[in-house]
């Protein structure tokens, strides 16, 4: 479905990503771990095209969207939740959700849109509770769901998700993933997650990658990377001697 | 943040229209030419409320727009004899264009760096102002403006231009406030609060910029054009950093992203210098405190300032929780 192949990002002198390649099928969630400034957010962000380039090609369905710019990418079907969730506080939560249907919104579907948003109250509850409260008020967990829907109603073939744990307690974090699981479950969404925490990552994706200063590093099934040595010591913080 | 967008509606705006008819009637005529003043800058701060306050985008030359367009009426209808509406739009245009060739590469910059940008502009064109001779008569100033003529009407008693300009005022305030509502509002507000969360959902971020940077602009040229045939005498002292930076205040004090609250902001500025009159000598000291101790009390501006006073008489009359912002104008 989605299909990253030797793809190159510079910032300036700044060698990013060097030749990465990743593939997503359709309702598969793969996790892409590495450690801080290993390139996880430079991949999603020159997926969903916030930044440019240098070479290399992303393909979705297997039509080429490398050049085309992120406001055209998400009528193709790319839905991209930013790291640090990005809630546009000062709009009510409703509104904020409309936003996610905004290059569909016509008069038109207006009444189709709002039947959607129900949805999503009905995915996240806490949403509808807090439909008219604007959006900064809601707690950080809150905030995540409220992105997520709001990337769901975009009607995307593929979600990124970018750090979706980042400043949550345990228990949301473990809420927010089965929220991701149950996407893939009830939706058949296909989802590629980038994540810090690891563990929750693989827990619920079916392969990942690990990526180190720009490059593909390994990569399997989460079964595999969870029982990987180098993985267990790296990024799950357990001895490998034990 | 504000709740007077969300709940005002039709009462809201009858109330608005209604004031602006009682007005002239009620106040004594001096207050006309005023009020007339107070409404130019209503316009041009509902303009630049919609770029500063929805969009987030700041402008420190918005009065080169205005008065680029009441120049290039001016000059077409004195110079060069041409009738007061074609001047009118050709002016209005010109501030349009105008905007659009130097929004899009200005729109790029962010934050202090757009404001310096569209300051230097605005000096710009006060030095063209100043300097083209020929064309704009130099600092002493373009003379013999005709007043607004249309269909064979011209609107030559203060009170008649009062109802062209407060005529206009409601008509931009409609479109505006129509426009801040809709998908594009919502658009507008979103590029306001993080520009690459606004274009992962879709948002073409550089051409809605754009956009209400030229609409903004056209709101201006619309003040510039109604003013230089207001007072029929131009100079480019009107069109300084001075008058820009005005706007601004009106913007802020008013209530930023609060349409109710440019309207209000531009009346109570336009007007307080008036009353400051009689302590002359120290009305620009008072002038100040009052600036200072508005945003002091009132971060959000005049519209806060009326929430806060609605929500209060809300609370007293119980179940007319439905009260209307129509009291964010008060002439």
């Amino acid at each position: 479905m989605l299909r990253v192949k030797n793809l190159q990002v510079h910032y300036g002198m700044i060698h990013a990503l060097r030749s990465v390649s990743v593939h997503v099928k359709e309702k598969e969630i793969v996790a892409l771990i590495g450690g801080n400034g290993a390139g996880k957010t430079s991949l999603l962000t020159a997926v969903s095209g916030l930044i440019r380039t240098t070479s290399g090609e992303v393909a979705l369905d297997g039509s080429d969207v490398t050049k085309e710019k992120a406001d055209r990418i998400v009528r193709k079907g790319i839905a991209h939740v930013p790291e640090g969730r990005h809630v546009f506080k000062p709009l009510s939560v409703e509104d904020n959700l409309l936003l996610g249907a905004y290059h569909r919104f016509t008069w038109r579907t207006a009444s189709v849109i709002r039947g959607e948003i129900e949805r999503v109250y009905a995915l996240f509850p806490v949403l509808g509770e807090r439909r008219k409260q604007p959006a900064g008020t809601l707690s950080g967990g809150e905030q995540q769901m409220l992105v997520i829907g709001r990337a769901l109603l975009s009607h995307p073939k593929v979600l990124l998700l970018d750090e979706p744990s980042m400043g949550l307690a345990p228990k949301v974090i473990r809420e927010i993933f089965e929220h991701v699981a149950r996407l893939r479950a009830e939706r058949g969404m296909t989802i590629l997650l980038v994540e810090q925490n690891a563990r929750a990552a693989l827990s619920i994706a079916d392969r990942g990658y690990v990526l180190e200063t720009g490059r593909v590093v390994l990569q399997g099934s989460s079964e595999e990377l969870l029982a990987n040595r180098d993985v267990q010591r790296a990024y799950l913080g357990r001895d490998a001697e034990r | 943040m504000s709740s007077i967008r969300e709940t005002s509606s039709a009462p809201g705006l009858a109330l608005f229209a209604a004031a602006i008819v009682a007005a002239p009637f009620l106040l004594p005529d001096y207050y006309q030419s005023v009020l007339i003043v107070a409404g130019l800058f209503a316009i041009l701060s509902m303009g630049l409320n919609l770029l500063m306050g929805y969009a987030g985008q700041i402008s420190l030359g918005h009065a080169a727009f205005y008065g680029l367009s009441a120049y290039a009426s001016g000059i077409l209808t004195t110079t060069f004899h041409w009738p007061v509406p074609a001047g009118i739009a050709a002016g209005v245009v010109l501030s349009g264009v105008t905007a659009a060739l130097i929004g899009i590469p200005t729109l790029k910059l962010k934050g202090h760096y757009l404001a310096m940008g569209t300051l230097g502009f605005g000096v710009i064109v006060y030095i063209v102002f100043n300097e083209a001779v020929a064309l704009t008569a130099g600092p002493s100033g373009l003379t013999g403006i005709p007043r607004l003529s249309a269909f064979g009407k011209i609107f030559s008693t203060d009170r008649e231009y009062y109802f062209v300009v407060w005529g206009t005022v409601f008509l931009l305030f409609v479109l505006a406030r129509n426009l801040v509502r809709s998908r594009m509002g919502r658009a507008l507000r979103a590029i306001h609060t993080s520009e690459s969360a606004a274009s992962v959902l879709g948002i073409d971020v550089a051409r809605y910029k754009a956009f209400v940077f030229v609409l903004s602009a056209v709101y201006a040229g619309i003040a510039g054009a109604l003013y230089a045939h207001f007072v029929t005498f131009i100079s480019p002292g009107s069109f300084s950093f001075h008058a820009s930076t005005q706007v601004v205040t009106m913007v802020v004090l008013g209530g930023m992203a609060s349409l109710w609250g440019a309207v209000a902001g531009a009346v109570f500025l336009t007007v307080l210098p008036e009353w400051l009159r009689a302590i002359e000598d120290y009305d620009i000291l008072v002038y100040g405190a009052i600036l200072v101790l508005t945003m002091r009390f009132l971060p959000g501006g005049l519209a806060e300032g009326v929430e806060r006073v609605l929500s209060a008489l809300a609370s007293i009359f119980r179940g007319k929780a439905k009260a209307s912002g129509g009291e964010g104008k008060k002439p």
